[in-house]
């Protein structure tokens, strides 16, 4: 496979090819139906595609092309993650509660890549309402890991950086909770960027727990990372939580030519608690080569401390359980989604459709939820995890004193195997330790690849930035897939069509 | 054994904005079903409440009409439970940070058919209560979103078997929960309240007040104790009630049964009761103990509530003179009685109509001369024409334009006589162009046809006789035809004055003027 093939092109090549017409979108969207077609079956990184519609976007697309009313992203085929409402498509969320759901409207995200005239390749497969880091919860079947098939590829939005990983699109979407986007991208190979709370409209994305699910990009690089942000970012009226801000180019700091050293003077925070016990060796040699990589380019390296840090999983397991168990009380069996075949009155009806409907994971989250916010509980559990939650974001406040990114790794391990942490749930949610501490204070947070560890699996880098820093993070992680290549390289397997 | 009745009411008035409270569908009534429910109201996976600030300002609204404090920052809360009508599995609800805060209502309250007293004794027979005014204290108002409606009637599956319909229009529809604190002690009293809160609702413009359509709704939470005892009685909670006749029948059967309940021995459950208007009875519901678990928490989609001085200034600016105020206004400068002011101001309907009769752009009604309604204060220098004409206008509004209204079943907004037509009536009788019962005969001709008094009572020949020259005409021609009747007056039968009076009526075809046609009747006679 060759990097002129246009899998391997990056979104702005991608344009630049379409505009100078010497591929046309229902070309491209062809080529990656194709490998869709031949790859996925083993993948299982896709839930739902629809070749007829997403060649009728291309079609579209070419007309939009040919008129020279193109924006960056027209033309270009990307994968959703099956999370966002997409008019006419299954919506499945990974649940058999939705497996015949179909979206009447688009979420605003998909309606932001609609009206940049991009392609919807099809919906990707994820952890059920994304509630995991495996991608094993979903009730259509986990998905592989495109670097060895016996291991997972993390999750929520496993399917999506799988399907970016293994080329099936240009680049896809995601969701971040709790580490969805930033762990997944790790275990794949890719980079990923969970943009600071608010930033990207919720509307339209079927919620978890709504003070923490943000979207945000999933691309092979930063550079491709910026442009889908500048695309899917911006105030929207229908979701209260939506900030009202200027409107940013993401790219305006990749764009700004740097000689020399081009990130001196950058200071990066180290949090001394994410290089403690539970790291897996080979993450920590990587990590540390990716930071030295850095002072290469100018930065400096300061110890920090984030001392509420350890507490974040046990808040998160209150906080995000209790949003999700009334979140998920409108999947009833009353107006759509699952229904029970029999039941003999309307409590069996619910119970019956509720138990049938959700798979384990969703069940268990559900029912911690309802216990902490049950009367006599809450203050003990839900108000005193608030409280907490206060003092992890002020721990980031202060180490923000100190330095203008945080470093560490994104997962404690590489990618493990399928059915490894299955049975534990307490170690399933320890894989995002590094992570839920950046949704708890709404901060902005990405990964990218940085080498690669045991059994040739793919170790993320974290980057965690202030708040709205999205364009110099961005910039940060560009300036390190300049002198590295770990970010264009692809699963071997992946290659092998023409 | 004497007992003590203690009432607090929790008001449900569905706030008057054209769109829901979190969503752009429309709150208009009587819809096909399903018709109005967007993709928020009918929980869709994906959607997201945004808060309509009509709701919000109209709750600012109230909570300054009761001289409450307004949050300048409250919460909405998630309260959990499944009912087929809550789409959400939960409703959106202010909890523990309420908009309004502590507030109070005068009310006046009008002892229901001589059976209640003030202290909540029951009147002996021969006792007739009294009017009285009170104050009830609000403990705070809150904004939530009403659910749908389940449909439990003809509904059928075709084997027959009976279905539950729902119908989610209503759902998302924004009501102002007014909670007031246990101070009304009769079914009267809570009555009066209701209907005080019912006129200020209406008058503020924040809900149509439409009982029928639901759109203000009482729940009364009942205890009763033994007089004199401090602590307050297990409570029960009657629901859902939308008349004052069953929230008064609904009180007084529950107050009873609680009573006889003590009385006997036996104990009061909290509980959770419905109101069967059919048999004018109360039915338990659930106990406290199936009382569901809510879990309420701030919801996450929706910011805290800001509100800012600013905005509560621009608002209280904006505010109508409210009924206590007019009312008090109305007996001090326009010397009132109290019975009228009330009257006057039962709704804001009435009120504009009043002040639009006495609309002071235009010239005085009373001009000096005969005050055809004698008044106390009539002669009293400056104040007194402008409370010679309220007199009239409120005695012909209550009077004969209530009575015309009520036989035909119209509300005062519905009257086919403007203020201004008749305005021109009165002054008509004020300035003794019409006696009482020729102004009855134009109003008659307003009402149906309309057009100006003045030119009604051109057309029809309705002018008084009120030239003395002619009325002594008329008055001598009668003494020179009847002399014994004549006689018979001057040896005492002052009887025969009547038959004098008819006479003269009759002779000046009913035009002559009753007062000046006694004094020359009365001259020409002795």
């Amino acid at each position: 496979m060759s990097n002129q093939s246009p899998i391997n092109f990056s979104l702005r090549q991608l344009g630049d090819a379409l505009r100078a017409k010497k591929i046309s979108s229902v070309e491209l969207t062809q080529v990656y139906l194709e490998r869709i077609a031949t790859l996925n079956p083993a993948l299982n990184a896709y839930l739902t595609l629809n070749a007829e519609m997403s060649l009728a976007q291309a079609r579209n697309a070419d007309a939009l092309l040919a008129q020279n009313k193109s924006s960056p992203l027209t033309g270009i085929p990307f994968a959703q993650k099956d999370i966002f409402c997409a008019k006419g498509w299954r919506t499945t969320c990974g649940s058999k509660m939705l497996e015949n759901f179909i979206a009447p409207y688009d979420a605003h995200v998909i309606q932001q890549f609609n009206e940049a005239g991009a392609v919807n390749l099809g919906k990707t497969n994820m952890d059920e309402f994304a509630m995991g880091s495996s991608n094993e919860t979903s009730y259509f079947g986990a998905v592989k890991n495109p670097w060895n098939h016996q291991a997972v590829p993390g999750g929520s939005s496993g399917g999506s950086a799988a399907a970016v990983a293994a080329r099936l699109c240009a680049a896809a979407t995601g969701t971040d909770t709790g580490g969805s986007i930033r762990q997944p991208a790790a275990l794949c190979g890719i980079s990923g960027i969970k943009p600071t709370y608010g930033v990207v409209s919720r509307y339209g994305m079927i919620a978890f727990a709504s003070s923490l699910d943000q979207a945000g990009p999933m691309a092979r690089s930063a550079e491709d990372l910026a442009m889908m942000l500048n695309t899917m970012a911006g105030f929207d009226e229908r979701d209260s939580t939506s900030l009202q801000r200027p409107t940013e180019d993401y790219l305006r700091d990749i764009d700004t030519p740097a000689a020399g050293k081009p990130l001196s003077g950058l200071r990066i925070g180290l949090p001394k608690e994410f290089f403690a016990e539970g790291l897996s060796e080979d993450v920590t040699q990587a990590v540390a080569a990716a930071i030295a990589e850095y002072q290469k380019l100018g930065a400096s390296v300061v110890n920090i401390s984030l001392p509420n840090s350890k507490l974040s999983i046990p808040v998160y397991y209150v906080l995000a359980p209790a949003e999700a168990s009334s979140n998920l009380s409108r999947f009833d069996g009353v107006r759509y989604g699952y229904r029970a075949k029999e039941y003999i009155d309307l409590t069996d009806m619910y119970e019956k459709s509720r138990a049938q409907g959700f798979g384990a994971e969703v069940k268990r989250r559900i029912m911690i939820g309802t216990y902490v916010l049950s009367h006599g509980y809450y203050d003990a559990y839900y108000v005193q995890a608030q409280k907490i939650r206060r003092l992890i974001a002020q721990d980031f406040e202060e180490a923000f004193r100190h330095c203008d990114v945080i470093m560490g790794p994104t997962a404690p391990s590489t990618a493990f195997n399928l059915g490894e942490k299955g049975d534990d749930p307490v170690q399933m949610y320890l894989s995002d330790i590094y992570t839920i501490a950046v949704n708890l204070a709404g901060l902005p947070g990405m990964s990218i690849p940085a080498g690669f560890g045991k059994n040739n699996l793919p170790v993320g880098l974290q980057i965690i930035g202030n708040y709205f820093a999205e364009a110099q993070m961005l910039n940060v992680a560009h300036r390190y897939q300049q002198v590295t290549d770990w970010h264009t390289r692809m699963p071997q397997s992946m290659g092998a069509l023409k | 054994m004497s007992w003590e009745i203690v009432i607090g009411l929790e008001i449900h008035t569905q706030l008057s904005t054209r769109s829901k409270i979190f969503s752009g569908a429309s709150t208009a009534f009587g819809a096909e079903p399903n018709t109005q429910a967007c993709a928020v109201d009918i929980a869709l996976p994906g959607v997201l409440p945004v808060l309509n600030k009509g709701a919000v300002e109209r709750a600012i609204k109230f909570g300054l009409a009761v001289g409450a404090h307004i949050a300048p920052r409250s919460v909405f809360a998630r309260k959990n439970y499944f009912y087929p009508d809550l789409p959400k599995g939960y409703q959106i609800s202010q909890f523990d940070q309420p908009v309004v805060g502590q507030g109070a209502l005068t009310i006046q309250v009008e002892p229901l058919s001589g059976a209640e007293k003030p202290d909540g004794k029951m009147a002996k027979p021969y006792e007739k209560a009294k009017p009285y005014e009170k104050i009830v204290r609000i403990t705070r108002a809150h904004l939530e979103e009403d659910a749908g409606k389940s449909l439990h009637e003809d509904f059928h599956d075709l084997a027959g078997n009976d279905l539950t319909g729902v119908d989610l229009n209503r759902a998302g529809t924004p009501l102002l929960e007014i909670v007031s604190e246990p101070d009304m002690r009769s079914a009267a009293e809570a009555v009066a309240y209701a209907k005080a809160m019912h006129t200020l609702v209406r008058w503020i413009d924040i809900c149509d007040g439409n009982m029928q359509e639901g759109s203000f709704r009482c729940d009364a939470n009942v205890s009763v104790r033994r007089m004199g005892e401090e602590k307050l009685g297990t409570r029960r909670e009657i629901k859902n009630l939308n008349s004052f006749k069953f929230l008064q029948q609904a009180i007084e059967y529950e107050a009873q049964w609680q009573i006889d309940t003590l009385e006997s021995g036996g104990k009061i459950q909290q509980a959770t009761v419905l109101f069967d208007a059919d048999k004018v009875e109360t039915r338990a519901m659930r106990s406290k103990e199936d009382a569901h678990d809510y879990r309420y928490f701030p919801d996450p989609d929706l910011l805290p509530l800001a509100i800012s001085d600013a905005w509560i200034a621009e608002i209280k600016a904006s505010l109508p003179e409210l009924p206590a105020a007019k009312r008090a206004r109305y007996v001090a400068d326009l010397g009132l009685s109290e019975y009228d002011a009330n009257a006057l101001t039962a709704s804001r309907e009435m009120a504009d109509f009043f002040e639009a009769m006495l609309n002071p752009s235009r010239p005085p009604l009373i001009r000096g001369g005969v005050d055809a309604t004698p008044s106390p204060d009539k002669g009293r220098a400056g104040e007194g024409f402008s409370r010679i004409e309220s007199k009239l206008c409120a005695n012909w509004l209550m009077g004969d334009v209530s009575a015309a209204l009520n036989r035909e079943d119209r509300s005062i907004a519905h009257c086919p006589i403007t203020p201004q037509q008749l305005s021109g009536m009165l002054q008509r009788i004020a300035d003794d162009t019409i006696s009482n019962a020729g102004a009855k005969e134009v109003f008659k001709i307003l009402w149906s046809e309309g057009g100006s008094a003045d030119a009604i009572i051109e057309a029809k020949g309705l002018k008084q006789v009120s030239d003395v020259g002619a009325l002594e005409k008329i008055v001598d021609e009668m003494i020179a035809a009847n002399p014994a009747q004549v006689a018979e007056y001057r040896s005492g039968k002052e009887k025969v004055f009547g038959f004098f009076v008819g006479l003269a009526m009759k002779a000046s075809k009913g035009r002559a003027n009753p007062s000046q046609l006694n004094e020359v009747l009365k001259r020409k006679l002795a």
